[in-house]
């Protein structure tokens, strides 16, 4: 137990201290314009993704909204029609 | 209001039918290039934020000191759309960051402060939907702060360090490329309207759900 326990404290305390390290200095700045081709991340795929999850968050929402909305006008009907067999 | 709906939901497909022949002939920025486009709706997003922000704290306060139950209705209504474009806001962002910065996220000003606000108002809807009896008044409390952190993240690139870009950044688009001002404020409009469209909408919800209160109260009298 006191093994297991030295072994998930020691690999926490690793893990840790490299996920909080400083990356290396480095000696310069490379202008994004005198990248080599290869090194690019190809824009096309953020800009298709950034609307693509717009318009489906949207379509989501304006669906959420319409289940809520039928929901409270079906559980009105089904009020009315209690009480009206209610009284009858 | 009912009138207006099916004539502005109208005219607002039509402005999104238009939106992305607009955004593909804007000219291109020169540094950033097609990561740039984004643009077009990553800051109208935010400026609907700001408006349903507003519109939620003024309800929020509205109800808080003078008990109007209508602007409650509307507080809640403008809470959810607020985090509705605040999500848009901060994913767009983060993908557009990670092209143009090389990171996806970074804890800097701007984006520390924004992501403070979109959690203030996921934490209203929260406090609304789990708070039990008296969450409307801190929620509404809760509004009332996310108003006055808004005025900060708008400001704080202007008086922080940040790697995001400052707000006269509009000012001067209007001046270099009128074509790309134009297609800005031309989806900023858009989305406007869609905004006031899902809030009409959300505040319809809102009125039934009080309505059907309303009638189970009469039933068991």
């Amino acid at each position: 137990m006191i093994r297991r326990t030295w072994i998930a404290l020691v690999t926490f305390v690793l893990l840790g201290a490299n996920a909080f390290a400083q990356q290396a200095a480095s000696d310069g700045f490379v202008p994004m314009s005198s990248l080599p081709p290869g090194e690019e991340l190809p824009a096309a795929r953020f800009v298709v993704a950034s609307y693509a999850f717009f318009l489906m968050l949207m379509v989501f929402y304006v669906w959420t909204i319409w289940k809520r909305l039928a929901k409270v006008e079906q559980d009105m009907k089904e009020l009315g029609r209690r009480q009206g067999g209610a009284t009858r | 209001m009912k009138k207006l709906f099916v004539p502005v939901a109208a005219i607002t497909a039509l402005m999104f039918a238009y939106a992305p022949i607009a955004i593909a002939n804007a000219p291109y920025e020169s540094t950033m290039r097609l990561v740039q486009k984004i643009f077009y709706f990553h800051f109208p997003a935010w400026m609907a934020l700001t408006v349903s922000v507003t519109i939620c704290t003024v309800a929020s306060a509205l109800y808080l000191f003078k008990g109007w139950a209508k602007a409650d209705r509307i507080a809640v209504a403008a809470a959810e759309v607020t985090v509705i474009f605040g999500l848009f806001g901060l994913v767009s962002g983060s993908l557009w960051g990670r092209k143009a910065w090389g990171v996806w996220w970074q804890w800097d000003a701007r984006l520390t402060m924004a992501f403070l606000l979109e959690l203030i108002f996921f934490g209203y809807i929260l406090v609304r939907n789990y708070g039990g009896p008296g969450a409307e008044k801190l929620a509404a409390a809760m509004g009332i702060f996310g108003g006055a952190t808004a005025p900060f993240v708008y400001k704080s690139v202007d008086w922080w360090r940040t790697v995001h870009p400052k707000t006269s950044v509009m000012t001067t688009l209007g001046e270099t490329s009128p074509e790309m001002w134009f297609v800005v404020w031309f989806c900023t409009f858009t989305i406007l309207l869609f905004m006031g469209l899902l809030l009409a909408a959300r505040i319809r919800l809102e009125e039934q759900r009080a309505a059907l209160d309303e009638l189970y109260l009469a039933a068991e009298d």
